[in-house]
């Protein structure tokens, strides 16, 4: 397929999130801020890209049977770097995703693109399906986000937008994951519809 | 596309252990790199908690940190800080394991009479939106009263606040001001809907307070003493 | 009095589906049904407590000694991939309608952030041994239970009007949701 659609696909017609339904742990997880889920969406999307990558580089290499384990190993390796490196340089961000970065190693989209592209196809494909599924899924996670914390506290991205006693609670806690991913999902699939 | 490795046992080891190799090696490297970044920014975080919480200070507190042990749990650090060799207060970072989701640590500034100069809350696992109001909620309000919509108000069931400094531990001191809940008796107005978070909050308060008296007014014997 | 609380918490104030929102691909996934949801969190439970107790004896005795915590993540994750296909050769000999039911939800286990959280979350909470035991085999009872729970209210739905738009996977959503609010509910038992 084109350059072009190859990176666009990620981002409305195979929609992670949305459509693949992949990625379900940290997209309830780390959006009660729209600033949570831009920073998980990118951190992601950089594993996506480096396992890709290399995966693509190796696939001839490594004998059929250990490609799960090889690719774990890889996956994990950049998931480490970003820990890492998030720690020294962002800290803030890093205190705030918590548990869910070095769980970035098992989600589902990065090691399902490993294995349905990259094991498939050249480098510089592999690298565009990268960027636009992780920055899909950095999309989805954003709209949740500012979402959930608009309808909860009244600010975007630090931003007070209205007063925050007239936020609903609910959809900072667990609940209004659920309940606002929901609606998304179901807009989304009308608008793939039309 | 090339042809692909066979899955003899030689080859499968071979390329398992080869990329483990690899991966660990480049690990090892970017934890080397990020080693010292990780450490001056846990140190940076500390340093901007204690600025926050006492006054103007010279000296590095970090470096005359020292201990004061709590009877029947871990001890509380006191950073105490200077001013040209004067000590106009001390950081104590102090904590309670009676919150609502567990673990919270606070760092409290007193002044040397015991008046609290300000607090930061450092770590806490406390619902979002409830006991997480503990990072503004004992801090004096900022004195403005914005003007509030009637209707939304009723709309939204939202009740003003009732004003008045009863929330504020800030410039109170804990030796003279009872740092209890009004609930249980005390003088401090506990969050709303969050009373075992404030109950917690200010039991870490009167930990850091206790240390702190029982630490400086125990050098202050000493010094009569002579 | 500790264990009590360890588990009291673990199945149902910070259930890892419904409030820490772990295992959520699974838990969408296999709750059509009972029995096959059944099935997935007896697997689950399994592969749980055994990646707790080899994780956490990896973590005591080789990463700490030699100060290579950074190498968590991999040696972690390289664990509990490795119980995985264990677990499917044990269960394809031992019983393979389960084995096909499941289908390729069981490789799927992998990546079930409820075992590699479980795993991180007893070295971050500094557990001993044993409670981190008691705490995997909490965390998988909660996570059965709130599937099981889960696959019963999907099979009524099935049988009533949906709005079209709805239909699958955004009315399940609003039902976990529902269902998370309900387990908020004993937010005040520890």
């Amino acid at each position: 397929m084109s350059n072009v659609k190859n990176f666009t696909k990620g981002f409305l017609k195979e929609n992670p999130v949305f459509v693949l339904l992949l990625g379900m742990c940290p997209t309830l997880g780390v959006t009660t801020s729209a600033q949570n889920g831009l920073g998980m969406g990118l951190a992601t999307t950089f594993v996506l890209v480096m396992a890709n990558l290399v995966v693509s580089l190796v696939k001839d290499v490594i004998p059929d049977k250990v490609r799960i384990p090889s690719f774990i190993i890889i996956i994990a390796s950049f998931v480490t770097v970003v820990e890492l490196s998030m720690q020294a340089y962002l800290p803030a961000l890093f205190e705030s995703l918590g548990l869910f970065i070095p769980l970035i190693v098992v989600n589902c989209i990065v090691l399902g693109r490993a294995e349905a592209f990259a094991s498939k196809n050249k480098p510089l494909a592999s690298i565009i399906d990268g960027l636009g599924m992780g920055l899909g899924f950095s999309l989805a996670l954003t709209i949740l986000g500012s979402a959930r914390e608009l309808l909860g506290s009244g600010k975007i991205f630090g931003f007070q937008i209205f007063d925050g006693s007239y936020g609903m609670l609910v959809f900072i806690l667990a609940p209004g994951a659920f309940l606002v991913l929901a609606y998304l999902i179901s807009i989304v699939n009308k608008l793939n519809k039309a | 596309m090339g042809s692909k490795k066979e899955s003899t046992f030689v080859n499968m080891v071979g390329a398992l252990l080869i990329v483990t190799l690899i991966s660990s090696a480049i690990l090892g490297y970017i934890y080397e790199l990020t080693k010292e970044p990780i450490s001056k920014a846990r140190l940076n975080k500390k340093i901007t908690a204690i600025k926050e919480v006492v006054p103007e200070f010279n000296n590095n507190p970090d470096s005359a940190k020292f201990e004061i042990p709590v009877e029947g749990g871990a001890p509380v650090v006191a950073y105490p800080a200077e001013m040209n060799g004067e000590f106009v207060g001390v950081a104590i970072e102090t904590y309670t394991n009676s919150g609502f989701g567990g673990l919270i640590k606070i760092m409290v500034g007193f002044e040397p009479d015991g008046t609290i100069y300000n607090y930061q809350v450092l770590e806490h696992k406390e619902t979002p939106g409830l006991g997480t109001h503990m990072a503004e909620w004992f801090k004096p309000s900022s004195g403005v009263v914005k003007k509030r919509n009637v209707f939304a108000d009723w709309l939204f069931g939202v009740k003003p606040s009732s004003g008045g400094d009863s929330k504020s531990i800030v410039g109170k001191n804990p030796g003279k001001v009872k740092m209890i809940v009004s609930k249980d008796g005390g003088d401090i107005d506990a969050i709303t809907a969050a009373t075992i978070s404030s109950r917690a909050f200010l039991d870490a308060v009167n930990r850091g307070y206790n240390s702190f008296k029982s630490h400086y007014s125990q050098t202050e014997k000493e010094v009569t003493n002579e | 009095m500790e264990y009590v609380i360890i588990v009291i918490s673990a199945i149902f104030v910070n259930n890892i589906v419904l409030s820490q929102f772990l295992g959520i691909c699974p838990f969408l996934g296999v709750s059509k049904k009972i029995s096959t949801a059944a099935g997935m969190a007896g697997a689950v439970t399994f592969v749980m407590v055994i990646s707790t107790i080899v994780t956490y004896l990896i973590q005591k005795m080789i990463l700490d000694k030699l100060g290579i915590a950074f190498m968590q993540t991999i040696t972690f994750i390289l664990v509990i991939a490795a119980l995985v296909q264990l677990v499917e050769i044990i269960l394809k000999k031992v019983s393979p309608s389960l084995y096909q039911a499941l289908g390729v939800f069981l490789p799927l286990i992998t990546t079930n952030c409820a075992i590699l959280g479980v795993a991180i979350m007893t070295i971050q909470k500094d557990y001993n041994l044993m409670e981190g035991v008691v705490f995997a085999i909490s965390t998988a009872i909660g996570f059965g239970l709130s599937l099981v729970i889960f696959a019963g209210l999907r099979e009524h739905v099935d049988m009533m009007n949906v709005p079209k738009g709805m239909k699958g996977i955004p009315i399940a959503l609003v039902m976990a949701g529902i269902l998370a609010m309900a387990f908020m509910g004993f937010s005040g038992i520890v």
